[in-house]
């Protein structure tokens, strides 16, 4: 189903450590969500200076309500664009677009999932918790951060998980260390299938390679900074390798985010390989 | 046409207004309508028509395609800047073969109106791309992009040097159809921009596209480098819109016979109104894209409306007419 563009009301703001969690009026978009689709909202006003949109993952959707429909967003201030819209006040209006991007992909039979979330890359896998679970499948949660404070949602999710497991890099809460310190064993224990994960570009990767090495099929959600959000761009892309065996530079925003854990070069990220389909040979 | 408009008056009351004729030329294209996207800011027009009927505007200028398929640079490709952003994409693409197979193929099959871009590395790469698109069905005109900053040899921006830009155009017109017309598209990041204008209306080209992005830089503050991977980008977006008219006022001045589409921070249909009063035939909106994906739309709607306000019946009068002489006070009736 194609996005929609529409202007959101907020309906509620609240702190959740330090990160913003709107609520928006978003008629239209639950139906159309999907665990891993994201959105992009509008900074200012017609004449702001801020001309570029900012991506969100969606966390919650409600389908039906007084408001005919709404969704959620976690906002963790980066910059002046993100900073405006944590600044949001009940009654406020957002432009918004969305869903937008590919979702996760969710197994057909019943399956032991991790799902591995990065700060406050939880956000869009409480939506995926919920389905997997829905579908019978087994879900265990990591979720890590360099500190308590930049968790989120750890309290929420072990409701929808049939364990949770913390990580923080200096031992504010949970095991110290990373994601991947926990993951190996916790692939023995379930006997996991697939890995679903979301944050940080290096806890990707290294998520990714520890899938690959345990023959664990993982998908990963990938945080690449954007412009347009709806593919004309060609500002958020990375090298993957296709179903063909050729890496082309593809657009994190309409080709991902979620893309396979063993599809993305992740060391190469940030560069154009060499045997990237219309690379430079020197022609160029 | 029996349509009327209706927007709001200053006091905020519903006003009629009667429709304009929005219809314009680009050399021998004619089309019924006046905004077009801007290469690089739509892709090929698939995305774009999930947000708005892409038949419904003036048409779909493609991204710029090379012969061959092409990676483009490294990320980071993109800064945001104040009222724009700078961008690096180094033209990636699918090369001319799949672009026609599938992109136009598409375009075509949608009904929409296209105006296709190419870019190459030598004179010879612009030939060679017109002589692919010679015969193709569905394109309405051919933008030659000889003014892209994200070249890997800088120093070679055609459009920078009038034999160069001169040298392409011919290539271009020599393999081309002589019934789709050429639009040139110029770089603002030269002395004197009518000289590169009067080079190629003399090589042939049947109108021009004005301006290009120009070449900016910004440097990351935490790593205190650049913040783009190819380190210089071209700046676009509603900072360079003052930069754009003048450079299409001035073109109009010295050739008011050279049509041209008018882009460079176009933000809602008075900005566009700017443009066509400076002399533009038609008019592109890019970076808003990003902003407003279905800014094209809403942008032609709202020149109908700022036309109509200011008493225009047909978008064809007010073409150049901020270049007319000085307003006669109105006093003459009074003389028998």
């Amino acid at each position: 189903m194609a996005p929609l563009q529409l202007t959101g009301q907020v309906l509620d703001v609240r702190r959740a450590g330090m990160y913003t969690v709107l609520s928006l009026t978003a008629p239209g978009l639950a139906e159309r969500t999907k665990p891993g689709h994201f959105l992009n909202i509008g900074i200012g006003g017609e004449e702001s200076g801020l001309l570029l949109r900012r991506a969100f993952a969606i966390y919650q959707v409600q389908s039906r309500g007084v408001y005919g429909g709404s969704v959620d967003i976690v906002v963790g201030v980066h910059g002046k664009g993100t900073q405006w819209i944590a600044d949001r006040r009940r009654h406020d209006n957002l432009s918004i677009v969305g869903p937008l991007g590919k979702p996760f992909t969710l197994p057909k039979d019943p399956a032991n999932c991790i799902l591995v979330g990065g700060g406050y890359g939880t956000a869009p896998l409480f939506m995926l918790a919920d389905q997997l679970r829905e579908r019978g499948c087994r879900v265990d949660v990591i979720a890590g951060a360099a500190t308590e404070e930049k968790l989120f949602g750890t309290l929420e999710i072990k409701r929808a998980a049939s364990t949770l497991t913390v990580t923080t890099e200096d031992g504010s809460m949970g095991v110290q260390g990373r994601v991947t310190d926990v993951l190996d064993d916790i692939i023995t224990k379930t006997k996991a299938d697939v890995i679903y994960a979301c944050g940080p570009m290096g806890m990707l990767a290294a998520v990714a390679n520890v899938a690959a090495a345990r023959g664990v099929y993982s998908q990963c959600s990938v945080e690449e900074s954007m412009a347009c959000g709806i593919g004309v761009c060609m500002t958020c892309v990375l090298p993957v390798i296709g179903d063909d065996g050729v890496t082309r530079m593809v657009r994190s925003c309409v080709e991902g985010p979620v893309f396979r854990g063993d599809q993305v070069r992740w060391s190469d990220v940030g560069t154009v390989p060499a045997d990237t389909l219309g690379a430079p040979t020197g022609g160029h | 046409m029996s349509r009327a408009l209706i927007t709001r008056g200053p006091a905020g009351s519903a006003v009629d207004l009667p429709a304009v004729d929005m219809s314009t030329s680009i050399g021998d294209f004619e089309t019924p309508m006046p905004v077009f996207t801007a290469s690089g800011c739509a892709a090929a027009g698939k995305e774009l028509d999930q947000f708005f009927d892409i038949t419904h505007i003036g048409g779909i200028v493609t991204k710029s395609v090379m012969m061959s398929a092409r990676s483009g640079r490294a990320t980071p490709r993109m800064a945001e800047t104040p009222s724009g952003m700078l961008n690096s994409i180094g033209l990636q693409g699918p090369g001319i073969d799949a672009f026609i197979d599938h992109d136009l193929a598409w375009l075509r099959q949608r009904g929409a109106r296209t105006v296709v871009s190419i870019a190459g590395g030598s004179v010879e790469e612009y030939g060679k791309l017109a002589a692919k698109l010679r015969n193709v069905e569905g394109i309405s005109a051919i933008e030659v992009n000889i003014s892209c900053p994200n070249v890997e040899d800088r120093g070679q921006v055609f459009a920078c040097d009038p034999n160069s830009a001169a040298q392409v155009i011919q290539a271009v017109k020599r393999n081309s159809d002589t019934k789709v017309p050429i639009i040139a598209k110029l770089s603002p990041d030269v002395t004197n921009i009518v000289t590169i204008a009067q080079a190629v209306e003399r090589a042939g080209a049947d109108a021009v596209a004005v301006i290009n992005t120009t070449l900016g830089m910004v440097i990351d503050l935490e790593t205190m480098r650049p913040a783009l991977a190819g380190i210089t980008g071209g700046l676009s977006g509603p900072a360079i819109r003052p930069m754009a008219v003048r450079c299409v006022w001035q073109i109009h001045q010295a050739l008011p016979n050279l049509p041209i589409l008018g882009m460079g921070g176009i933000r809602n249909g008075e900005d566009a109104l700017q443009f066509i009063l400076a002399g533009a035939s038609a008019v592109s909106v890019g970076t808003v894209t990003f902003h407003d994906p279905s800014a094209p739309m809403r942008v032609q709607d709202e020149l109908e409306v700022a036309l109509a306000l200011r008493g225009f019946t047909t978008l064809h009068e007010a073409i150049g007419y901020a270049h007319r002489g000085p307003d006669v006070p109105e006093v003459a009736e009074e003389q028998e």
